[in-house]
């Protein structure tokens, strides 16, 4: 075969003519690389591009939102969160709503910081947001195992933890016909690349675990191209993700989580999708287990696009009645959502 | 000592602080007089603008509040085509403000006026009580520049075909400045606050053909150019790989998933420039204080199809192209 | 928040790190992953997640090699 080269791979890719490629990125960090870096504009219209449920503030249903909201209205008790979950609407309003109402809701950059506040006042509950996959568990274990350490009893998390396999699984069998994963970066740094092979396997598409520039995007997506209709794993991001992943992290999080089903927004309870604490240390959770109700807001078709179903601008709602500053569902509120990175890179 | 309610009470306090601190920087033969208004003479086009200034910290990496009021007014005004000559300034103190803070602020609004070539004519001083928090100031200047007879003013909607857009220098650094002191990431990025008149002045003076000029303040390069698109009804078409960052700013923006096409300045202007002048226009920038980085990052696409002139786009670095639209939200750090 | 960038570890405190972000200093937790200063890291909401292993970086040769193994 010829060389392959950067431009070789941009040239067959804006001239693939074969039959059309689906490909689905499952991470919130590659939403928003694939958009900055224009790519859509750079493929065939063959090749389609389909941003999966990788952003975990979009895949939150509002049962979850709604019990953060419950919890700080309580007396004496602060919830923290990351910056994008406090915007998104529960059932009737967002933290944001609750915070303007006088509720005592505090954003964060780490969840590490949650351990701080809780040591310096010993009198005042903490309530953290614990939303994430398998990339942010870990760092909810490190909390969880510095709190025993510093015996503080002031702290909990109100999880909604999620993994990739089985929601992985669901939207091949469920979704809008995927022909090859863009394997998540981070999350594989953790789980590492051999947690594919099965999946793969199982499922007859391939998985390429992608970095973060524009040429290692070209690269995967034109490998999965290439493998389309065969199963396979390809790591293109060796210099982080190992085939074992991390292990100490997964040991962690294995010490004081369990796996669990999960409620995905739009898609249901999946079973064996999700991670909750263990019975030991259930002491540590506010009340997580059981949050499954879901209330999509009118004629907001995140679900479908969650799963490749629909694309977000095929959402009667997209860009008219549903835009950043005035966002109806989850997609278009963080700035890894599908919908965010579809309206404002004008990606069609 | 400390600002107290008693110096906003109109008595001997409030005329001692007005001597000490205002009177003493900004002294000037108009303002001296302390009359209830000033009298300057003036003719012809007259550019009058007005700007407030609430930033936290109030002294910050390469500058402070009355440096950035002194600027703001001034860059304001230069844009339209002005030379700036008159300001007033407007302060409401906190009470429990460091009186040592507010002289500090003070000489550094006096000390750019008198780089920006600019007098500070008239002002008022009122004391609010704390609300909690550290003691600040807020101040308000409005500006009066006086537009030469034979100027052609420059507008937003006034880009032509071929016209290119240079940017007179980094992207992102106050607005990084800022958020990063905020948020206590120690770094090496300063404010960018600085008034432009010798940029402005010289590109008039060379007769370069600038169509459009507007500072790069709140909303960022994308806000003024998506202006800019739809009052001209033109496409502008960036390039990616030209557009000025530091490294510094680049990493800051990659830490907390922010993009420096949006975030502020308080010492850069983006300009269209008819395409023939582009060259010696960058030139005329990069041999003015605060104008070495200047360079062409774009040019201006009218299409034949007069509906489809409303884009404004970037060639990223892999060829790959992207709208870059408003902006929205509040610029929240991503988790993922 | 998750950094697709990497830093640089430049001082270590037990479990607490310093890392460089091309000037930007940033605090992060170290307990994740074993480092050492020098090391180049990926941060994820405060915590070091991984380390990044020079030795393999993802040049772009490497990464064609791969796509030529696919045999296509």
């Amino acid at each position: 075969m010829a060389e392959v080269t950067l431009s070789t791979i941009v040239k067959e890719l804006k001239e693939y003519d074969g039959e059309e490629v689906r490909i689905m990125e499952v991470c919130g960090t590659h939403t928003a690389a694939i958009s900055e870096n224009g790519i859509p504009a750079m493929l065939s219209p063959k090749i389609k591009l389909i941003s999966g449920p990788g952003c975990p503030v979009c895949v939150t249903v509002t049962a979850v939102i709604d019990k953060l909201i419950e919890l700080s209205m309580e007396e004496d008790t602060t919830v923290l969160t990351f910056g994008d979950l406090i915007r998104v609407k529960g059932t009737n309003k967002s933290l944001a709503d609750a915070k303007a109402d006088g509720a005592s809701v505090m954003m964060v950059y780490s969840p590490m910081e949650t351990v701080k506040l809780a040591k310096e006042n010993p009198q005042h509950k903490y309530v953290f947001a614990a939303i994430g996959f398998e990339t942010t568990t870990p760092v909810y274990a490190m909390v969880i195992e510095e709190a025993i350490r510093e015996n503080i009893t002031n702290l909990r998390l109100l999880t909604s933890l999620k993994t990739m396999p089985e929601v992985i699984k669901w939207v091949v069998k469920d979704g809008g016909g995927i022909d090859g994963f863009i394997a998540p970066g981070h999350v594989s740094a953790i789980t590492g690349s051999n947690e594919y092979e099965a999946l793969s396997k199982e499922l007859g598409i391939p998985f390429v675990v992608s970095g973060f520039e524009g040429p290692q995007l070209l690269a995967t997506i034109y490998s999965l191209v290439k493998m389309k209709g065969k199963s396979g794993v390809k790591n293109m991001y060796k210099s982080v993700v190992k085939p074992e992943g991390n292990t100490t992290a997964k040991a962690l999080v294995n010490k004081y989580f369990e796996p669990s089903d999960s409620s995905w927004r739009g898609m249901g309870k999946i079973k064996g999708s999700g991670m909750v604490l263990r019975e030991e240390y259930r002491s540590f959770d506010a009340g997580s287990i059981g949050l499954d109700e879901d209330h999509m807001p009118a004629g907001c078709k995140c679900a479908s696009v969650l799963v490749g179903k629909i694309s977000p601008n095929e959402c009667p709602l997209f860009g008219k009645h549903c835009t950043p500053d005035n966002a109806h569902g989850a997609c278009m509120v963080s700035t890894e959502g599908s919908c965010y990175n579809y309206f404002v890179s004008g990606r069609k | 000592m400390k600002i107290t309610m008693a110096h906003g009470s109109g008595g001997e306090s409030t005329s001692a602080l007005i001597r000490d601190v205002f009177a003493k920087h900004f002294h000037n033969e108009i303002l001296d007089k302390l009359e209830d208004s000033a009298v300057v003479p003036g003719s012809g086009r007259l550019a009058v603008t007005t700007d407030s200034f609430v930033v936290t910290p109030i002294i910050f990496p390469g500058g402070d509040i009355g440096r950035l009021s002194i600027c703001g007014t001034v860059n304001d005004l230069l844009m339209s085509g002005a030379k700036p000559m008159y300001l007033t300034c407007g302060c409401i103190l906190e009470e429990g403000l460091d009186i040592d803070v507010l002289d500090k602020v003070i000489g550094s609004m006096a000390e750019t006026a008198r780089e920006a070539g600019v007098k500070i004519i008239t002002g008022d001083t009122k004391v609010i009580e704390n609300k909690g928090g550290e003691p600040g100031l807020i101040i308000n200047t409005s500006g009066v520049g006086f537009i030469p007879d034979d100027l052609d003013v420059p507008g937003p909607f006034k880009l032509e075909d071929s016209d290119a857009i240079i940017i007179s220098g980094n992207l992102g650094d106050h607005h990084a400045a800022i958020l990063g002191t905020r948020m206590g990431i120690e770094s090496p990025i300063k404010s960018d606050n600085a008034p432009l008149c010798e940029m402005v002045n010289s590109l008039l003076t060379e007769g370069i053909r600038v169509h459009a000029m507007r500072d790069v303040t709140r909303g960022g390069l994308g806000t003024v150019l998506n202006e800019f698109s739809s009052s001209s009804k033109c496409n502008i078409e960036l390039v990616e790989n030209d557009l000025p960052v530091s490294n510094s700013v680049r990493d800051f923006c990659g830490i907390l998933g922010l993009d420096p096409l949006y975030m502020g300045n308080e010492g850069k202007m983006v300009l269209s420039v008819h395409g023939d002048d582009a060259k010696r226009a960058v030139e005329v920038i990069r041999s003015c204080k605060y104008g070495e980085n200047a360079c062409i990052i774009g040019k201006v696409i009218k299409n034949s199809d007069s509906s489809d002139n409303n884009n404004v786009s970037v060639i990223t670095k892999i060829g790959g192209k992207r709208v870059v639209g408003l902006m929205y939200g509040e610029g929240l750090p991503r988790i993922c | 928040m998750c950094v697709a960038i990497p830093g640089k570890v430049i001082k270590l405190d037990g479990t607490k790190a310093t890392v460089d972000f091309s000037g930007n200093i940033v605090n992060a937790e170290a307990g994740l992953v074993n480092v050492k200063v020098g090391d180049r890291v990926l941060v994820h909401a405060g915590c070091i997640i991984q380390t990044m292993d020079d030795a393999m970086a993802d040049e772009m040769e490497e990464l064609f090699k791969e796509i030529e193994d696919l045999g296509v």
